[in-house]
């Protein structure tokens, strides 16, 4: 290798090192920091509060309700696309697509116009006394819907179901706290009312969950990869 | 018809195609296409006119234009650190590399709206770097240039995994072809890796671009919702919302819905080329 070369790749490497580090690791630093600036005290009252643990249970039963729909959903039709030849296909996939280039605001919109006060299927629900939005089910069909098409792409739906906007796509759905508020949501009103350090430290429950989630993901493929490399030798 | 007879034999040896069919075409109406369609039902009520005065309200028209500008941005510098981010994760081996490979997919694993706190309160007037361009009188919290960071952060993944495959699968016989013809490195890479990247860098560059249009939960925070000046158009449709102002918000949304089925066929339309080059068919 060249001198040159050299320079090249020492140049390279510093400048996605720190990208990575200024765009995605100080903001982690942020969080745990923030979390614990008033103490300890003040971090583990925050994250044992109440609302924190319904919020989380709320989060937990949408994301696994969602991953387990999703999984289901994503089974059969990555089977009908791969295994079989018929006309549409292309329209199919890209259908499948939609809620990935939609935006999450969209995704809850949508679901207020059908179930909401102005929707076509209120009367229905009100006849059964079913509640869709501003209630749990709301929250897990927006989760739904965020992350439908994830599994058919072979992207990990885990960690975007846990991991993203499908809770905003929930906020449209109107959050009453302890009963419809999931753990993004409880981060977002605890930073509105100014809460900061109580915010930063229910965000550190989800920082270390997404942590988690990324090794969890990586252990997997690292196996999945070695198995490859085992049968081809 | 002894080809059709073929065909239908053929299919047979793989079960279950009525059956996987129709819980797809079951389950993708209920979830995704009739709630959407709702959305014409909602606009079928509201008169022409009223909805080309909703799309065109000046406000309305301004939040476009912060939302296409600031993900335009974003989307670009995105493609220039996810080419140098997936060309050190693939041809270079260094320690800590793993580590930087498993980080790239934080923003997928990372909630929206702890991105959202935590990118406010970094780049604010007092936030550890915020502070350090405030002393330039530059700001960065409540500002475009706020937008567009939180947007890089979203998008960054997005490129990165697009290029990866690719770069893996790339044959290096032309490179070394180039090289040993005498080209330079430099010459070698803008001349023969750069075409053959090409699809996977565009269809990176639509990924992170569409989502960054819709971005709401990290954008929030950071944007200050100013109108005229930091108002996205995902906030715009949550406060139209906020106020029951359904007509307006759906028009809105619908406008966001072409833009991005347009995005949608770009990134398809590549990533049928795209798929051509990782199913390694070089000739």
């Amino acid at each position: 290798m060249s001198k040159k070369e050299k320079a090249v790749r020492v140049i390279l490497i510093a400048l996605g090192v720190a990208f990575i580090f200024v765009m995605l690791v100080l903001p982690l630093i942020t969080v745990l920091a923030y979390a614990l600036r008033e103490g300890w005290h003040v971090f583990t009252a925050a994250v044992a509060d109440r609302y924190t643990i319904l919020a989380l249970q709320l989060t937990l039963v949408a994301t696994v309700s969602a991953v387990l729909f999703n999984t289901v959903f994503g089974l059969f039709s990555s089977w009908a696309i791969t295994k079989f030849r018929f006309r549409g296909k292309q329209i199919l996939t890209t259908l499948i697509d939609i809620p990935f280039a939609i935006s999450p605001v969209i995704a809850g919109l949508v679901f207020i116009l059908v179930f909401g006060r102005i929707g076509w299927a209120n009367g229905f629900l009100q006849a059964h006394d079913i509640k869709i939005v501003f209630a749990t089910p709301g929250i897990i069909l927006a989760t739904i819907f965020v992350t439908f098409p994830f599994i058919s792409k072979e992207l990990i739906p885990l960690m975007q179901s846990q991991g993203s906007d499908e809770e905003e796509a929930a906020a449209l759905a109107g959050h009453l706290r302890g009963k419809t508020n999931t753990l993004p949501l409880h981060v977002e009103i605890l930073f509105n009312e100014f809460h900061l350090t109580q915010a930063f430290a229910v965000s550190s429950i989800l920082v270390v969950l997404a942590i988690i989630i990324l090794i969890l993901k990586n252990i997997v493929e690292y196996k999945g990869q070695k198995e490859v490399d085992e049968v081809v030798r | 018809m002894s080809r059709f007879r073929f065909r239908q034999k053929a299919n047979r040896v793989v079960p279950g195609f009525g059956l996987s069919m129709g819980i797809t075409v079951t389950l993708l109406s209920l979830i995704v296409l009739i709630p959407l369609f709702s959305i014409f039902v909602v606009l079928s009520g509201t008169g022409w006119n009223e909805f080309i005065a909703d799309i065109t309200d000046p406000q309305v028209r301004a939040t476009y234009y912060v939302s296409l500008t600031c993900a335009l941005a974003a989307a670009l510098v995105n493609c220039v650190f996810g080419l140098i981010l997936a060309w050190i994760l693939v041809r270079y081996r260094f320690p800590g590399r793993r580590l930087l490979d498993g980080l790239i997919e934080l923003p997928f694993a990372l909630p929206t709206a702890v991105a959202g706190i935590s990118l406010t309160t970094l780049y604010s007037e007092n936030g550890w770097i915020g502070s350090i361009f405030n002393r330039f009188g530059i700001k960065i919290s409540y500002t475009r240039t706020g937008i567009t960071i939180a947007l890089i952060f979203i998008g960054i993944p997005f490129v990165v995994r697009s290029i990866q495959p690719v770069l893996e699968k790339l044959d290096s016989r032309y490179e070394e072809a180039a090289m040993m013809l005498g080209a330079s490195r430099f010459r070698t890479f803008v001349k023969v890796i750069l075409p053959e990247l090409l699809p996977a860098l565009l269809t990176g560059f639509g990924l992170a671009f569409a989502r960054g249009l819709g971005e709401y939960g990290s954008v929030v925070f950071i944007a200050g919702n100013i109108p005229y000046e930091t108002q996205i158009t995902p906030l715009i449709i949550m406060n139209k919302l906020e106020q029951f102002n359904y007509n307006s918000a759906t028009a809105i949304a619908l406008v966001m819905i072409v833009f991005s089925f347009v995005v949608l066929f770009f990134i398809n339309t590549l990533q049928f080329k795209v798929s051509k080059i990782a199913g390694g068919s070089s000739e």
